[in-house]
């Protein structure tokens, strides 16, 4: 031990270290659930036999919460952030062209960089190509429906695909999902581990979506609808849309720096 | 008005869809787009450590199992390390064990396999020694938010009778739901678990 941290020991406490940061221990904010739809949402019919009944057992988070799977480019193809081209046998996929961009954040604001994002979607016609999708709209050959891309140091993604379309599912005989693109982000911890879905300006289906309503808190739902961001567009080319993502703050002044993790 | 507190909100959860393979396992989904993909087999040739196979099913309240569930493994090495900078234990690091894998459901039978390594026990931050565990997160089709789990394992009544998480949980009878058997098939250690996701043996989910 050196002069300095001999003088900070508290004899009483046989506390040899200081004071540290109240935002350092590398834990992660407490998930705030009013914001989340509850497991348990009748007018979803499906989340009724599969929602847990008991209360969650609340952890303080621990190495095991605050680590998570580390990623980087070597994990990824160079046509994986490109939709129309990844799958592309013939020409380009049938639909309007658009570029999805944004920063994945944490609640404090930084950006998370260097974490993966993955997004999947059905084709222009509302039809995906999953062997359990039965839906009569047609498979396009030229589209394949899934990416992925990796952030940037400060947090940014960026992808372009087709504007996927509107499609029925059995929940009430005439229920529709709205046009929507499904992304899963990872962070620096597994804690932060999230799958959510992000659906586009000005879709009427959106108020009537039983899955999207789900959300109980209005301002929870407003920000998983990306407004049309011109200035991104590409003229002549591809309209854009600006999906940002928050993932729960981290409680991180020791990790900050680092290349990997947050 | 006192200051403002200006936190960002997270974003929502929203299920992750009966069609989650496609983006994240498309070859269950029935095609080939990545170069590379990621998988349910968490060792190389070179990992260290026991192998074992971790198999089980997710049941709903009927008792049926979920056939388009999804997993994802979090786990350390067998030194008890996470292959990750915020963790700062002693332990060894490898770079032939990541540590996370994925998998989905037999379409069939619900069944969902791991081939991973048995993980080695963890000093937390307070200095506590934890039990061997995975950790493990699950998102479908009728899962509003992903599902946060345990999976410990049977052969390590000692360090589990110990372990600060599994300590927590009451009434103690709870506990088991959490613990996975060990078996050993054609020469293999196998461990196999059951998460239920309601009734009385309903498995004990953790807010994380």
């Amino acid at each position: 031990m050196n002069a300095k941290a001999s003088a900070l020991r508290d004899p009483r406490l046989n506390r040899p270290e200081p004071f540290t940061p109240p935002l350092g221990d590398g834990g992660f904010f407490q998930r705030d659930r009013s914001i989340h739809p509850p497991a348990h949402a009748p007018g979803y019919k499906s989340s009724v036999l599969r929602s847990p009944r008991q209360a969650l057992l609340s952890l303080e988070n621990s190495v095991s919460e605050i680590t998570g799977p580390v990623f980087g480019h070597n994990d990824l193809g160079p046509l994986d952030n490109d939709l129309i081209r990844n799958y592309a046998k013939e020409g380009d996929p049938v639909g309007e062209r658009i570029i999805v961009h944004g920063r994945v954040l944490d609640e404090t604001g930084r950006g998370v960089p260097n974490t993966l994002v993955e997004f999947w979607q059905a084709n222009a016609g509302g039809r995906y190509r999953h062997k359990k999708d039965t839906y009569l709209a047609p498979i396009d050959p030229n589209f394949g429906g899934c990416g992925r891309a990796l952030t940037d140091d400060t947090g940014y993604y960026y992808f372009r695909t087709v504007k996927p379309g509107p499609y029925p599912w059995r929940n009430y005989v005439n229920s529709w999902r709205p046009a929507h693109i499904h992304f899963s982000v990872f962070g620096s911890g597994f804690a932060q581990r999230l799958i959510t879905q992000m659906y586009f300006e000005g879709d009427p289906l959106i108020p009537v979506c039983p899955i999207l309503t789900t959300i109980p808190d209005k301002d929870a739902l407003d920000r998983l609808v990306a407004p049309l961001d011109l200035n991104a567009s590409t003229p002549f080319d591809s309209l854009a849309y600006r999906f940002d993502i928050v993932l729960r703050g981290q409680r991180s002044t020791y990790f900050e720096n680092r290349t990997a993790g947050n | 008005m006192p200051q403002p507190l200006n936190y960002l909100k997270e974003t929502a959860s929203q299920t992750a869809g009966p069609y989650v393979h496609i983006g994240l396992i498309p070859a269950m989904a029935g095609f080939d787009i990545f170069e590379k993909n990621f998988s349910n087999v968490l060792t190389t040739p070179n990992t260290q450590g026991e192998r074992i196979t971790l198999e089980g099913k997710v049941l709903d309240g009927a008792g049926t199992p979920l056939r388009d569930v999804l997993l994802e493994i979090w786990q350390a090495n067998a030194s008890g390390r996470y292959n990750h900078p915020a963790d700062r234990s002693a332990g060894a690091l490898s770079e032939e064990f990541r540590g996370w894998g994925r998998a989905g459901s037999d379409f069939e039978s619900g069944l969902v396999t791991f081939e991973t390594i048995k993980p080695g026990a963890i000093i937390d931050r307070a200095g506590r020694t934890c039990a061997p565990h995975v950790n493990v997160w699950i998102v479908a089709r009728g899962i509003n938010i992903g599902l946060n789990t345990r999976v410990y394992f049977s052969d390590e009544e000692a360090a589990n009778a110990t372990d600060p998480v599994l300590n927590l949980i009451e009434p103690p009878v709870r506990r088991k739901t959490l613990v996975a058997t060990r078996s050993e098939r054609a020469g293999k250690v196998v461990y196999s678990f059951t998460i239920n996701l309601q009734g009385p043996e309903e498995t004990v989910f953790f807010d994380v």
